[in-house]
């Protein structure tokens, strides 16, 4: 199994690399097209800010190649919110892999915090990226945008409203948890994924 | 629903966890490492190791520690101690950290909040403030691990920190501290509810009730104790249990 992480200017790759390790699993971790493309299933991981991290994709042309890559992809974070149309995060057009619209928290109530941190529960699980894992299992969050609610959700969280915890279409996942993060729970969701 | 966090405090000196006796279930308790992946195994939501040594000459074991427990724990851990340059922040999250604290450099120096949280994001920046409740009835920030004085309000000091982008407060009361008494439960509900990041409660975690308290009239995000998990006073799974009957939202 040839497992490769997307290297860019995000953070938390070390510990994506991490996660798989505990799984048995080596990864590379790597910028390098052919690479990329070669791979049996990527994981596009990120910690950061939208604008940022869209133009250092852009200027390698990561951009394009993450858009039509054909093997599973699993974005994480930030990566699953680059691979949806468009961010409110200092107004991002992104990958358009995911029709769904990233929106930043509005909290409707006092004592809501913005962004998020902590543990939440997931819901309405869909796919096998979820296979084995109960609903309402908790995994750790760290965000102040949220993906709306769409056609591709396969996993709903409530924060100020319900949004999209994970998604899916076609051969690309994105989760907004971390999943190396996120415990046992966390360490089931790799796992699925490596055995898509 | 997002949950209330438990988190265990591990003080690191020379490498080694300084209070950490007497776990017959892991084999050196002395092992941050060990200790760490005990507390994650039983249910702990994230981890603080806090490097009370924080020398210049010690700071590279410190990476390899920080290093080796991101290889070992599956949850969210903070490192403090000592950071004031990027590149130590850089170094500790390179090698596994998830946020990093701060406390009296970020007081000396309040831009390098700003260039933390610009530079890393305001998600892995953590101010830590050692506060005191003195004779006026006013808390005070307290510097170099509580040994020196301030004339800063904690209220004003937050509310600075958080406009410059710290994006969790790490809140110990000093007057409570070691006491087992109970949490400071008007600071930090003052805190908590003026300032739009989370607080976490810390000092004078003494049993359960306590931290039900901390979580309801003191309105924190996350409470954070250190000996009476380690002296196994407050065992984190009957804790967890606790809370969740009396209807605080918790992870079992």
């Amino acid at each position: 199994m040839n497992i490769v992480i997307i290297q860019y200017n995000a953070g938390n790759i070390q510990s994506v690399l991490y996660a798989l390790e505990r799984l048995g699993v080596t990864a590379t971790v790597t910028d390098n097209v052919e690479t990329i493309q070669a791979a049996d299933k990527v994981i596009f991981p990120g910690v950061g800010e939208a604008s940022t991290a869209m133009a250092y994709l852009q200027e390698r042309g990561l951009d394009k190649v993450i858009k039509h890559l054909k093997q599973p992809v699993l974005g994480i974070c930030l990566g699953m919110q680059l691979m949806c149309a468009y961010s409110e995060e200092n107004d991002t057009t992104c990958l358009g892999i995911f029709e769904e619209q990233v929106k930043i928290f509005k909290p409707n109530e006092a004592n809501i915090k913005v962004p998020q941190i902590g543990w939440n529960t997931i819901t309405h699980l869909k796919t096998d990226l979820f296979k084995g894992v109960a609903e309402q299992s908790f995994t750790y969050f760290v965000h102040g945008y949220y993906a709306a609610l769409g056609e591709h959700t396969i996993a709903t969280t409530n924060y100020v409203q319900p949004y999209s915890s994970a998604l899916h279409k076609d051969n690309f996942y994105g989760v907004q948890f971390h999943p190396e993060k996120s415990a046992k729970v966390g360490e089931q969701i790799i796992q699925n994924f490596i055995n898509l | 629903m997002l949950t209330k966090r438990i988190i265990p405090c591990l003080d690191i000196k020379d490498g080694r966890t300084v209070k950490g006796i007497n776990f017959e279930q892991i084999r050196d308790a002395g092992d941050p490492i060990e200790l760490g992946a005990f507390y994650a195994a039983q249910g702990a939501d994230e981890l603080v190791f806090l490097d009370i040594t924080a020398t210049i000459e010690k700071r590279k074991t410190l990476s390899e520690l920080v290093n080796k427990i991101a290889h070992r724990i599956n949850i969210p851990f903070t490192v403090g101690g000592g950071i004031k340059t990027e590149e130590d922040v850089s170094v500790l999250l390179q090698n596994g950290a998830d946020k990093i604290s701060v406390n009296t450099a970020a007081f000396n120096d309040s831009s390098i909040i700003k260039r933390f949280a610009k530079n890393f994001g305001s998600q892995c920046v953590v101010l830590a403030i050692d506060a005191k409740c003195e004779e006026d009835n006013n808390w005070y920030v307290y510097l170099n691990g509580g040994r020196t004085k301030t004339n800063k309000l904690v209220m004003e000091w937050a509310k600075e920190a958080v406009d410059l982008g710290v994006g969790e407060i790490l809140l110990t009361s000093m007057n409570h501290d070691g006491t087992k008494q109970g949490f400071a439960l008007d600071i930090t509900a003052q805190l908590a509810e003026s300032l739009p990041v989370p607080i976490i409660a810390s000092g004078g975690g003494g049993n359960e009730q306590h931290f039900f308290d901390v979580f309801t009239k003191g309105k924190a995000d996350a409470a954070l104790a250190a000996s009476i998990f380690h002296y196994k006073e407050v065992a984190i799974p009957e804790l967890k249990q606790y809370l969740s009957k009396q209807g605080i939202a918790i992870r079992l």
